[in-house]
């Protein structure tokens, strides 16, 4: 490696955790964890091999340091999900774990990755894991994140430490002005249907740019939450005083900003200008097989879904309801906010004295409760999920065969405000002709 | 590390994700109880679509009714293979179901990455697409140390992509038994 040669925000993070003075992509290095995530889903079976491999009384590396929220298949009346559920209180009282947000108590949070957020415990330059591959939502705050598995999960919560193989960075570097019917979901729909399903395979993505800097954490997130569709380890976005914003808010500590060097490699550039941007949907059944939402009026879907990390954040909600408000749906629509906190915003936050709730059910759609929802299916008695002939757009993430529950359904993946636009016209709707 | 592995080949296509390869309704079984995880192995890639379902030919099952085992060993891929959620259930499924080894064009990181530290089963690379050069039920076998692959019922080998540093953990049987090796626990 030429010594002068800068480093991106991604090799900057791993190094300062690797202990080491600097590394180049392609070299494979042990880390320190910060924080380790998990959930219903993958909690026990990370906790089974934790005891397995440290012992059946072990303690965990750091108790602060570990996070559980389950998320998943909370709202069900299925025994092994309550199983589930049993064991992570079990294991939480254990540990003493001050971080186990149970639910059915006062606890409950809702989708893991914005509730990270929302609980303040992202901070920029961070390395976070989690057992979900969506963790890289984090990276919305400057910060490395990533998806991992129920033994490298069990390693870290018995060791703290990770190896990690050092990406290449791709950049995309966003400019101009989102025309408002246009929504950061439409862009990362874009930027997958440009590069592929595996166009990011092992690399960063680091999304800059003036267009992104204008962008709300919740917009970052959305963008960041989706680029493992594109394959990769992890999407990164330099902080900027509207993060700094968002964790002083919620939580007094001290962290540092880490930049990338004008001198850092990048393995290639990709440019965007949002002011071409237009509603996009991606077709079943791959998140990167993308038409514009106009070309797409032919179908006539048998629900519309607003909800998961992706899609069911406050702003994804405030949206749809500006489209949704004094209209009526023709669709059946389901409404799932991500958490309780976005939940409670449905009655506190107003449109022209209205609030979000009573927009919603005077519009004719149904609220769940905050949780993972029908996003991938879940168990027979997950609210709004897909039965076989369904026809489902979503603001959700993925759209493989079966994803939303049968297999004989199919999802089409779009912004909040196509959902909710498609929801009033009764057909895929570009939401453009109510702006 | 086995010399040899040998038996039948599963063929799919690209971008199988992990939804095709073990269904979201089924992750509520725990992967820790020896009962329990055979259920992984019974619904094991049962999400594919039937006309994709053991390619040439589409609308064979990759494990048959009411068995939690298969009788392909061998799974031989295209691109992305494993692409979506970051379940280890998905390996699991495999290798519960019998699998040993996959032959993809690639892999989705976080797939790849269970398949080697949970010691669960073998991804290999191949150096070009061979999804049309093996029909489902064909005999395959892979030398693990020259990493050549043989389709004995079409006649012919390839080289496969050597495994690089994953072959140390996989040797070691995954992360746990690699790191006390290194004595890094």
């Amino acid at each position: 490696m030429v010594k002068d040669r800068g480093m991106t925000i991604t090799e900057k993070i791993i190094t300062a955790h690797a202990n080491r003075e600097n590394v180049a992509a392609g070299e494979i290095v042990w880390v320190d964890i910060d924080l380790l995530m998990t959930h219903d889903v993958c909690g026990p079976g990370t906790i089974g091999i934790f005891k397995n491999e440290f012992g059946t009384n072990a303690t965990v590396w750091d108790r602060e340091r570990i996070v559980i929220l389950p998320d998943h298949y909370i709202f069900t009346e299925d025994a092994h999900a309550k199983r589930n559920l049993e064991v992570l209180r079990t294991f939480a009282k254990q540990q003493n774990l001050p971080h186990f947000f149970d639910a059915g108590s006062d606890r409950y949070r809702g989708v893991c990755h914005i509730a990270l957020a929302e609980l303040g415990l992202l901070r920029p330059g961070m390395i976070v894991v989690g057992t979900d591959s969506h963790t890289c939502t984090a990276g919305a705050f400057g910060l490395f994140a990533t998806g991992i598995g129920n033994t490298d999960a069990g390693f870290v919560m018995g060791t703290g430490k990770l190896w990690l193989k050092i990406p290449k960075t791709i950049r995309v570097i966003v400019e101009g002005e989102m025309s408002p019917h246009v929504m950061a979901k439409d862009l990362i729909l874009t930027i997958i249907g440009d590069i592929g399903l595996d166009g990011a395979s092992y690399m960063a993505m680091e999304i800059c740019g003036e267009a992104v800097r204008n962008m709300n954490m919740d917009e970052r997130m959305t963008l960041c939450n989706m680029a493992v569709e594109a394959g990769a380890k992890n999407c990164i976005i330099e902080p900027d005083a509207k993060t700094v914003e968002w964790i002083r808010s919620r939580m007094n500590c001290d962290f540092q900003i880490i930049r990338s060097d004008l001198s850092a490699r990048f393995e290639k550039s990709l440019y965007y200008d949002l002011s071409k941007l237009t509603p996009v949907v991606a077709r079943p059944f791959s998140p990167d097989n993308i038409l514009p939402a106009s070309s797409l009026e032919e179908v006539i879907p048998t629900q519309c879904y607003i909800g998961s990390c992706t899609g069911g954040k406050i702003t994804d909600l405030v949206s749809a309801a500006h489209i949704l408000k004094d209209r009526k749906v023709q669709i059946n629509t389901k409404v799932v906010p991500a958490t309780v906190e976005v939940e409670q915003e449905l009655i506190t936050r107003k449109l022209d004295g209205r609030t979000l709730r009573e927009i919603f059910l005077d519009a004719g759609a149904e609220i769940g409760p905050p949780s993972c929802g029908a996003c991938l299916g879940g168990p027979p008695d997950t609210f709004g999920r897909l039965s076989d002939g369904d026809i489902c757009i979503s603001t959700t993430n993925r759209n493989f065969p079966g994803r939303m529950g049968s297999p004989n359904s199919a999802v089409y993946l779009a912004s909040p405000l196509t959902v909710a636009a498609t929801a009033i016209s009764g057909k895929i709707t570009d939401p453009g002709i109510f702006f | 590390m086995k010399r040899i592995i040998k038996g039948l080949a599963y063929v799919v296509g690209d971008d199988i994700d992990t939804d095709q390869i073990i269904p979201a309704q089924y992750l509520v079984y725990d992967v820790n109880d020896p009962e329990e995880r055979k259920i992984f192995g019974r619904y094991a890639l049962s999400g594919i679509p039937d006309e994709k379902a053991g390619l040439p030919f589409g609308n064979i099952s990759f494990v048959s009714e009411g068995g939690d085992r298969s009788s392909y060993k061998i799974i031989i891929a295209g691109k992305n293979f494993g692409c979506g959620s970051s379940r280890e259930h998905a390996p699991i499924a495999l290798a519960e179901a019998g699998v040993e080894a996959i032959i993809a064009l690639s892999y989705a990181r976080i797939f790849y990455r269970n398949a080697v530290d949970g010691g669960l089963l073998i991804p290999y690379e191949s150096r070009k697409d061979i999804t049309d050069r093996v029909n489902t039920g064909d005999m395959i076998e892979i030398d693990t140390k020259s990493c050549i692959v043989t389709n004995h019922s079409k006649n012919w080998k390839s080289s496969l992509n050597p495994l690089g540093p994953a072959e140390e953990i996989i040797s070691a049987g995954g992360l746990f038994q690699y790191a006390r090796r290194k004595k890094i626990i």
